[in-house]
């Protein structure tokens, strides 16, 4: 009979864990902390520093969500992740959401069941080859030696250049950025390809960045997003407009200095004014305070803010906006609107 | 005439499988053999409930489908648009490349290593019993990262072999050691080529039975015949022959400078090289000892035994010592085999791409199809792992001690 009542409790323990998937705006908040999950150290998107304080690109959405959802930008709780260990993380809901540059895909949005909620980092695929190898061109690497972190879109879009331009490679098949860095120096091999913007980052921690080339092929799109599980639409909403929010709020010039102003009161704009909650119900239709966005822009300033903290121009990664630039000057930034 | 009739039969009645302990014991493992199942089938319900409202399902379609990735080292025929599950073959080929090379590297090492550390010079002794703890005891993952970061660190990379006042330079104009791996010369086979290759193979299986047949010989009536020489003669002499009268039909491919690398003959990566040697260190020095204990569970007096009958140190060795010390010596030896086949699945800290890069890599990465990959790739280490046990466990009955 107790093995009964035991086995009973087991069963409906199991079930529960499968219904409270559904609910995880619920769950964030009666936990009081969101799991975010980000890689394991890239200096620049994510990477806990001296302290243990986790800071970065990617890090700035976690610390963006968290503070709409919760009103504390301090309130998650990072858990690393591989290229491997990334996906099962978040089925399995270990994670409530995942930032950590990963490319959005087609088999990965509709075979894995997950949801991208936007986009907030638009890369490409390149090359990069000592100067001194004289090549100036992707398309002359025929026979060329490729270091290539595994288990990335960009071995697949790699296997595929070279197959479409009828030249070969080698393969070398390496696990972190760290590792691709010492054997690319080393000679070990020719050319290293990866996202454009991590090879920029590669290259500015050289001693001599001026004796490598980045090749003017770019291969591939990447677009680079947070994603959370599929089915859960409140929650996907939350985290896609928790993003549109930092990159309209760059547009519409809220920045983490005006904020408390122009929170204050309601403005005479008033697209600001259903962004800053001073307007409208736009916190109560996602199920959050009306104040949501001023807390998540307050975290670590707007979009273009984050951008320049981490991996701006005048930091260590140093990456011009280019594509990341909003809409209005020249880029693919487009925040849907607030009304 | 009385006839003899069986005594009436018991008949079986349910109370006796608790209280006869003839039956006792199978109730209770039958209720444990249904507790196990219950417990595995709830497992695998809730596992499956899980996946159904996540919207995902168990499937292992994605093996028809194309990989998408290349692969450097390749046994078989494979390019991107090949299957996931002919990667996952290119990646078991690879593994039991790696083990097999490593299984057999150890045992010479470990074999060599155990005897030596025996031995009346103090220095080799103490030489090997450095060699023995340092590399026991340190884990093996550190030494694949040491040999293969000494071996990207110090060998040229193919660029300094280039231009006329190279840095570097081939060996014998046919070996080059570079930091992408070791370049040597690979044989091709002209048409008459496979007849010499079979030669060989005969003349292996030749050297086996002449080894036999002297050592019937010996049993029976005593006389030893020469092992040595024959035993080469037997294996070089008819292939050579054969190899001149059919005028050289295998000839050797030299790498050459080519574009960025080497081109022809045949690349042992440094990834290879790495994990092969360090497999095969670190298990010898397990190896070791198994032979260093096997040898001194033989009594003294069967060195002594056999030195008073006049045989000298070497032989005492080969044909008393061992053949007594492989009984105590094989069995621990399986284990190691099977080690070295487990532990070759660190490979992927140096970018060789066994079972585990591929199936449990990139595939795993690139279709999501995380608890089928796993799956297969318990299923394939068990079966090799308990095919190298039932291999081994067949060659220690052959040499187990005979009791009649």
């Amino acid at each position: 009979m107790k093995k009964t009542v035991f086995f009973g409790a087991l069963t409906v323990a199991g079930l529960a864990a499968g219904v409270a998937a559904a609910g995880t705006l619920d769950d964030v908040k009666a936990r009081g902390k969101l799991n975010c999950g980000v890689t394991t150290g890239l200096v620049g998107f994510a990477a806990p520093d001296a302290n243990g304080n986790w800071d970065g690109f990617d890090v700035g959405v976690c610390r963006a969500v968290a503070a709409a959802v919760l009103g504390d930008p301090q309130a998650v709780e990072f858990v690393p992740t591989t290229g491997k260990t990334r996906f099962t993380a978040l089925a399995s809901g270990e994670i409530d959401m995942l930032a950590r540059n990963t490319t959005w895909t087609f088999s990965r949005d509709v075979d894995l069941k997950f949801e991208f909620v936007g986009i907030n980092y638009y890369d490409g695929q390149g090359f990069m080859v000592p100067k001194d190898l004289g090549v100036s061109s992707a398309k002359e690497l025929d026979g060329a030696t490729v270091c290539i972190q595994t288990g990335t879109t960009t071995e697949l879009n790699l296997a595929d250049f070279f197959r479409a331009n009828g030249i070969s490679y080698e393969p070398v098949p390496i696990e972190t950025n760290a590792e691709a860095q010492q054997q690319y120096l080393a000679g070990a091999c020719d050319v290293y390809t990866t996202d454009a913007s991590g090879l920029a980052a590669t290259r500015a921690a050289f001693e001599d960045p001026a004796g490598h080339v980045l090749l003017p092929e770019i291969i591939s799109k990447e677009p680079l997003g947070p994603l959370v599980r599929h089915g859960d639409n409140e929650w996907g909403d939350v985290v896609r407009w928790t993003l549109n929010a930092l990159i309209a709020a760059e547009e519409l010039g809220v920045t983490s200095a005006n904020i408390g102003e122009m929170s204050a009161a309601a403005g005479n704009n008033p697209e600001i004014n259903r962004l800053m909650g001073t307007e409208g119900n736009l916190g109560e239709m996602l199920g959050l305070d009306a104040d949501w966005a001023v807390k998540a822009i307050s975290a670590g300033g707007n979009y273009g803010e984050i951008f320049e903290k981490n991996i701006g121009e005048n930091t260590p990664v140093g990456l011009a906006r280019g594509l990341n630039a909003q809409w209005t000057d020249g880029g693919l930034l487009y925040a849907p609107p607030f009304r | 005439m009385t006839t003899l009739t069986d005594p009436p039969q018991e008949s079986f009645r349910l109370s006796m499988l608790l209280n006869d302990t003839r039956y006792r014991s199978y109730t209770f493992q039958f209720i444990a053999l249904v507790c196990v199942i219950g417990l595995v089938a709830y497992l695998a319900s809730n596992l499956v409930a899980n996946l159904r409202a996540a919207g995902l399902n168990i499937s292992y379609e994605f093996l028809g489908e194309p990989a998408g990735y290349d692969i450097n080292q390749r046994l078989i025929e494979y390019d991107s648009q090949s299957s996931h599950w002919r990667a996952s073959v290119v990646g078991i080929l690879n593994t039991l490349l790696v083990a097999f090379l490593a299984c057999v590297t150890a045992t010479i090492l470990g074999v060599f290593a155990g005897v030596l550390r025996l031995s009346h010079n103090w220095l080799i002794r103490k030489l090997m019993a450095i060699y023995v703890e340092a590399f026991r005891n340190v884990p093996v993952l550190i030494w694949i990262i040491i040999i293969f970061t000494i071996m990207t660190a110090v060998l040229p990379s193919p660029r300094a072999f280039r231009g006329d006042d190279a840095e570097a330079s081939m060996l014998f104009d046919a070996f080059a050691f570079t930091n992408r791996g070791v370049y040597v010369p690979k044989p091709i086979l002209d048409s008459g080529g496979w007849i010499v290759v079979i030669t060989f193979l005969l003349s292996v299986i030749g050297v086996f039975a002449y080894r036999r047949y002297a050592t019937k010989l010996l049993f029976d009536t005593g006389k030893l015949l020469p092992m040595g020489w024959p035993s080469l003669a037997i294996l070089f002499v008819p292939s050579l022959l054969i190899f001149f009268i059919l005028g050289r039909p295998i000839g050797l491919e030299y790498p050459e400078l080519k574009g960025f690398n080497f081109a022809g003959g045949i690349n042992v990566r440094g990834s290879l090289i790495a994990l092969w040697f360090a497999l095969a260190i670190y298990t010898g020095a397990f190896i070791a000892e198994n032979v260093r204990a096997g040898i001194q569970a033989i009594s003294k007096g069967q060195t002594e035994a056999a030195a008073s009958l006049g045989l000298r140190p070497g032989r005492i060795m080969n044909l008393v010592i061992l053949p007594q010390a492989l009984r105590v010596i094989i069995p621990p030896l399986i284990s190691q085999y099977l080690n070295i086949t487990k532990n070759s699945s660190l490979a992927i800290a140096v970018g060789y791409m066994d079972i585990t890069g591929t199936l449990g890599g990139i595939t795993l990465n690139q279709t999501g199809r995380a608890i089928e990959c796993v799956l297969l790739l318990m299923a394939f280490y068990l079966t090799i792992s308990l095919g190298i046990s039932a291999l081994m466990n067949v060659y220690n009955n052959s040499i187990k001690l005979k009791e009649r």
